[in-house]
């Protein structure tokens, strides 16, 4: 697995370019994924690697195809200091795993070996050999993640027919 | 402890006393919003999880707006899938091209918010319906489906930045230079899940569309949503648009802020944003003298009638520079209609702008004004982040119609009172 780190702000034009929203195929969005920012980033991103950002993490429009296009890469998470809101909607919403951690983003870099348990939200750098704890997400939000997203989550209480 | 007005917007909607910032709530919502790049996505999530029917045909609205007329093959298929939904599941506000306008602006006008309603739409600049003292915010495409089959979202409740506005804008001052200024004060991500609530004297002086532009830009900040009082200026709007009941909210005196701000609205300059974040703020002396090759103006940020007017006093009797392009998006067909009938159309055309039917394009890069390596532009929208317009290597300053108008006319960034 790789690690690919990244600063502030990394903005939902960067991760997919307006000019391939008008194809919304996962396949498409994955191929240009983090174009803007990082050019051989979908050439080289391999399904295990793990995204690292600062703050803001996905700031701007609130296309999901920004974190379809991550998703479809492969990438097993998003680790980040704090994410836009919308950005954090979506990835819960689609059942993608994000965890907000300002330790563990100063505290893992490129070429880092690095574990994650989703269920306790732990953090492992196993390379330093250092733990890091994620913020938890509330149980309402654990709900709609155990029920593989939102509209299985509705579908499941009965209000979506 | 008090509640702030989009505290107790979410209280009622929830069916619940009273809320806390940090609870989370689950909200009946008064519309559901997409447009032609998000509804399409959303389409496909609500026929994968087998959803047969909407929940209320007459709260759901979908505009073509984003490449349209269609810039491409691609554009024109989501399109087609957007029409084809609309026309199975019978909703009412459809908007093609030709009754179409920037969603931002469409929705307002067309009496599709109202104050103290709850309203999501998948596109983030859905924040901009706060200038009617409506919550309203943007979610993604998922939201939107959920939305459409139950009628429902979840929200956590947000706490609140205090945004007090005293004084009154000087000449070539707007409503889109108080919110740069604001963004530079707060960062792009100072108000992160928060609410920014506008208040105190300075808000009558501001018109409706100062107040749109202002909410719209309220996510450049990180915000969830923004959010204006009701006043007789929001009632001359509402009025012979909205006829359905609707409901003001103020804040309790003794609601909580996390942060107070307050803005002199008459010391304000006029204000840019220079790449590649709107944070990144120079009042218009700092900035002059850059020079630019492509102007816009338009958008959901600033397409609106005044925002026209605007740049029409700027531009008439006067000729674009050598070497720019300068394009006029009005924000709706009434818009462009009001702008034809004031004669602001042929302003801008005898300048040497060209007048393009409404839609978002050149703003995220679409079409209508894609840019080349390295040009700089000056736009009246919302975003200039890295390949936002075009290739990497251009870049966007962000301006009000007015900056934008009076550098169109000497090829560098220019404070309009120097004309």
């Amino acid at each position: 697995m790789k690690i690919y780190k990244y600063g502030d702000n990394v903005d939902t034009d960067v991760i997919i370019p307006a000019r391939y929203l008008n194809n919304p195929d996962e396949k498409s969005l994955a191929s240009h994924c983090m174009e803007d920012i990082d050019a051989d980033f979908a050439s080289t991103v391999e399904s295990g690697d793990i995204v690292v950002g600062g703050n803001n993490f996905g700031c701007g429009s609130s296309r999901e195809h920004a974190p379809l296009a991550i998703k479809a890469c492969g990438v097993k998470c998003v680790i980040a200091k704090s994410f836009a809101r919308i950005f954090y909607r979506n990835a819960i919403n689609i059942g993608f795993p994000i965890l907000e951690c300002p330790e563990a983003v100063d505290g893992i870099n490129p070429g880092d070996a690095v574990g994650v348990d989703f269920q306790s939200g732990v953090i492992v750098n196993e390379t330093t050999g250092v733990k890091f704890q994620a913020a938890p997400f509330p149980e309402f939000v654990n709900r709609i993640i155990d029920n593989g997203g939102l509209l299985r989550s509705l579908k499941a209480r009965g209000v979506a027919k | 402890m008090g509640m702030t007005m989009t505290q107790k917007i979410l209280a009622r909607s929830a069916g619940l006393d009273r809320v806390e910032a940090g609870q989370l709530v689950e909200g009946k919502l008064d519309l559901v919003l997409g447009n032609d790049i998000t509804t399409p996505v959303a389409i496909t999530e609500f026929q994968k999880a087998g959803l047969s029917s909407v929940f209320d045909r007459d709260k759901i609205a979908i505009v073509l707006d984003h490449s349209t007329p269609c810039k491409d093959i691609k554009s024109a298929q989501l399109c087609a899938a957007c029409r084809e939904f609309a026309k199975e599941h019978a909703i009412t506000h459809f908007y093609d091209v030709g009754q179409m306008g920037i969603e931002h602006a469409l929705v307002p006008e067309k009496g599709l918010a109202a104050p103290g309603e709850v309203i999501i739409g998948a596109d983030s600049h859905t924040c901009t319906y706060g200038a009617l003292g409506a919550f309203s915010t943007g979610v993604g495409s998922t939201d939107m489906a959920a939305g459409m089959a139950t009628g429902l979202a979840w929200f956590k409740v947000p706490s609140a930045i205090k945004v007090t506005l005293t004084g009154k804008l000087g000449q070539y001052v707007s409503g889109k230079d108080v919110i740069l200024h604001l963004i530079g004060m707060t960062g792009v991500d100072g108000a992160l899940y928060q609410s920014l609530e506008f208040v105190g004297e300075g808000v009558a002086s501001l018109e409706m569309d100062d107040r749109f532009a202002i909410c719209n830009m309220a996510i450049e900040a990180g915000a969830k949503n923004g959010i204006f009082p009701v006043d007789d200026k929001t009632i001359a709007y509402l009025k012979g648009r909205v006829n359905r009941e609707w409901q003001a909210f103020q804040a309790d005196p003794d609601a909580e802020y996390t942060q107070e701000v307050t803005i002199d609205l008459s010391a304000l300059r006029p204000t840019v944003a220079f790449p590649h974040l709107p944070s990144n703020t120079k009042s218009v002396d700092e900035a002059a003298g850059k020079p630019i090759q492509q102007v816009v103006i338009g958008s959901c940020t600033n397409g609106r009638l005044k925002d026209l007017r605007e740049a029409a006093a700027i531009l008439k009797g006067r000729k674009v520079a050598v070497g720019v392009r300068c394009i006029v998006i009005p924000a709706t067909q009434q818009i462009y209609l009001d702008a034809m009938e004031e004669g602001l159309v042929a302003d801008f055309i005898h300048a040497g702008a060209v007048v393009s039917t409404p839609t978002c394009g050149p703003c995220l890069g679409g079409h209508m004004g894609v840019l080349s390596d390295d040009e700089w532009a000056i736009s009246t929208t919302n975003r200039n982040f890295v390949g936002r317009m075009g290739p990497t290597s251009s870049m966007i300053i962000l301006a009000s119609p007015a900056v934008a108008a009076a550098s169109a006319v000497t090829g560098v960034v220019t404070d309009p009172a120097t004309l």
